[in-house]
């Protein structure tokens, strides 16, 4: 039987995260608990929504560097008018969030888009600009946990279900609902199929008759919604929100990416992918943090092996495949 | 595959030809002389110098300290890690490659030699040990990126989360600033006229730059490999060799940043430099560098450190913070890489007629 390739690239990191929790289980005891899967499963769904952004623009040969200060800019405003007036409704919170996120992914798109600057130079340049903004509004004042309403401090331990001490928290029910609405778009939508057809050959792709424009903006403006929707979960589940929140945070949206098999320069890799490289980059930041015998500091230095070692084995897989 | 490909992202046009302008017949020479100037102005270094000069105009005028010798001196001595690793992440972006772990470089060199001489390593040693691992971390990069084949983006970004990482596990949380007198003097004070010696090592590795790029085969290769790699791999020009060797220079370049960084500040810290790489690119994509290679020159990014270390030292005298500095460079940056494509779209629009 053949598989498709992003299959098998998802089957080899299933097979990692396995090969992990089985490793750390050895070393750690009572590691494989309930409080495990609680605990880094509400962290994985922050950065498995960031990722699945990232994925649409990076689908289409481009890359966002500003999704950190996205999400520090819309956790800092959300919470800032939840704080001023707590009778906001929840939803209208949330819309607030993606709005003002998908608004800065939209300025991002634009430039890239229609103005014809590089990704890279745009979302670089809007990485230090959205920061920038959020310093000067915030006027260096800090969101405090004791100002929000009560329902966002409950939010990030409310379960969906819970079976004896395991539980789903709705944190982790929203990032499983953005990404089967999301594997579904890419997977069988022609809005989908056009982002890998623009990944796969630019040219291609407008020579088809694609609005190749139209798409990649859209892919900026749907990256800066599902950041501006990270933002609104940074915020319930942090709390306390300064001006440096969500510095660091587009790095490690790319290294999901590409941990995922989402080639950099577009055209492969799913969503399913993304999430499961957020996945395993989460679950070993967590357990090395756990792991006695390892430093809280070597911490950095192996997930940045790992991110290599994870990128060269895909590579070389890859390549015997085409040579076959 | 390959998005250096996709040239849209070339700016700087060619200096002026000069068949180009012995083919206009016997213009008068004054009237040439304007021509290639009116050329010269509308590049981009010549875009650049005028922004430059408008810049000094205005510091000039809202601050009388701003043309003081100290001033020029001190300016320049705030940013020198930076600039100096500007100078061969030059070569790096016109290779069509990029190199993000450099900053990572810059803190983990400084961190290895403050652990170093917590260590009882006399310092000469742990300054050309700490050297010596910036160059091994840049051939470590060069290694995954010329013989496994993968994409340097993703190399040294990984490299930029493991370098830090690793710096950090020399120094944990702490500070180390147990540096003898004469490496703080070194760093601190000046050693020739009112130049301390980072600035003099700047401006020897800026004239080493000019003449390999312009007038060295290897400053051809570097340029032919970012116009075109198959075409470069087809004219026999070792890729390899010249990738690993600029990835190994960036390392070591970056760890003597790292060292003089130490140096000037008297201290070590674990974030040291965190967050430098998107200001040492902005500096040279600023300059005219393309993003894929190929394009641009020193000269360009000479003037776009002018350009920065001005406008940020001028927003300091004027009492402009930090963070909104950094704001203006990420707009202007934005800018430079638009203004190009406007002028070509409303030439575009202003002759329609114009096909082709």
């Amino acid at each position: 039987m053949r598989l498709r390739a992003e299959t098998r690239r998802e089957g080899v990191l299933l097979l990692l995260i396995v090969l992990v929790l089985f490793g750390f289980s050895l070393v750690i005891e009572n590691y494989l608990s309930a409080r495990l899967f609680n605990r880094v499963s509400a962290s994985v769904a922050i950065l498995a929504i960031l990722a699945i952004g990232q994925t649409l623009v990076v689908l289409t040969r481009n890359i966002d560097l500003s999704v950190g200060s996205i999400v520090g800019f819309t956790a800092y405003f959300v919470g800032q008018q939840l704080s001023l007036d707590n009778d906001i409704h929840p939803l209208v919170a949330v819309l607030m969030a993606v709005g003002l996120g998908a608004a800065l992914g939209a300025f991002n798109g634009v430039l890239v888009a229609f103005c014809r600057v590089p990704a890279i130079i745009v979302t670089l340049g809007t990485l230090a600009l959205f920061r920038t903004i959020l310093v000067e509004y915030s006027d260096a004042q800090t969101i405090l946990t004791v100002n929000l309403p009560q329902w966002l401090i409950d939010l990030p331990r409310l379960n969906v279900v819970s079976y004896e001490r395991l539980h789903l928290r709705v944190v982790v029910a929203v990032m499983l609902g953005v990404a089967v609405l999301f594997q579904l778009l890419l997977r069988y939508s022609s809005f989908g199929r056009r982002l890998y057809a623009i990944g796969s050959s630019p040219e291609a792709a407008r020579n088809a008759g694609f609005p190749t424009r139209r798409l990649v903006f859209t892919a900026f403006v749907l990256c800066g919604a599902l950041a501006g929707l990270t933002g609104f979960l940074f915020l319930a589940r942090f709390g306390n929100i300064t001006v440096i929140a969500g510095i660091g945070q587009e790095l490690k949206s790319v290294a999901a990416v590409v941990v995922g098999g989402i080639n950099i320069f577009g055209g492969s890799g799913s969503v399913l992918g993304a999430v499961l490289g957020a996945s395993l980059i989460d679950l070993l930041e967590n357990s090395l943090i756990r792991s006695l015998q390892i430093s809280e500091f070597l911490r950095d230095a192996l997930l940045g092996m790992l991110i290599l070692a994870a990128v060269a084995v895909d590579s070389v897989l890859m390549r015997r495949r085409r040579d076959r | 595959m390959n998005a250096r490909m996709d040239e849209r992202g070339s700016r700087s046009p060619n200096p002026p030809d000069p068949m180009e302008s012995s083919r206009a017949g016997p213009a008068p020479a004054a009237a040439r002389l304007a021509a290639a100037l009116g050329a010269r102005v509308r590049s981009w270094e010549g875009f650049l110098a005028v922004l430059l000069l408008c810049i000094i105009a205005m510091n000039a005028l809202t601050s009388p300290s701003f043309l003081t010798a100290e001033n020029q001196v001190n300016l320049f001595a705030l940013s020198i890690e930076k600039v100096i690793v500007a100078l061969i992440m030059t070569f790096v972006i016109l290779n069509a490659e990029i190199d993000l772990s450099v900053a990572s470089m810059m803190g983990l060199s400084a961190c290895a030699l403050g652990w170093l001489v917590q260590q009882g390593v006399p310092m000469p040693v742990a300054i050309l040990a700490c050297l010596f691992i910036g160059m091994l971390g840049g051939a470590f990069n060069g290694f995954w990126i010329t013989v496994v084949g993968l994409p340097s983006l993703v190399v040294t970004l990984a490299m930029l989360i493991g370098f830090r990482g690793l710096a950090r596990v020399l120094v944990e949380d702490r500070s180390i600033k147990e540096f003898p007198a004469w490496f703080e003097a070194l760093g601190q004070q000046p050693l020739v006229g009112p130049f301390p010696l980072s600035l003099i090592i700047f401006f020897a590795l800026l004239v080493l730059a000019v003449v390999v790029l312009r007038y060295s085969g290897f400053g051809r290769q570097v340029y032919v490999i970012g116009i075109n790699l198959e075409v470069a791999r087809y004219s026999g020009i070792n890729v390899a060799r010249v990738k690993m060797l600029l990835f190994t220079t960036s390392g070591f370049l970056s760890a003597l940043a790292g060292i003089l960084f130490a140096a000037r500040l008297g201290t070590v810290r674990g974030d040291m430099g965190l967050g430098f790489e998107l200001d040492i690119i902005t500096i040279v994509l600023l300059g005219g560098v393309s993003i894929f290679g190929g394009a641009g020159s020193v000269y360009g990014v000479i003037l776009s450190i002018l350009i920065v270390l001005y406008l940020r030292n001028g927003m300091s005298l004027s009492n402009i913070t930090g963070h909104l500095q950094t704001g203006v460079i990420g707009v202007l940056l934005i800018l430079s890489a638009m203004i190009p494509n406007v002028r070509s779209f409303l030439a575009h629009v202003v002759r329609p007629g114009r096909l082709r």
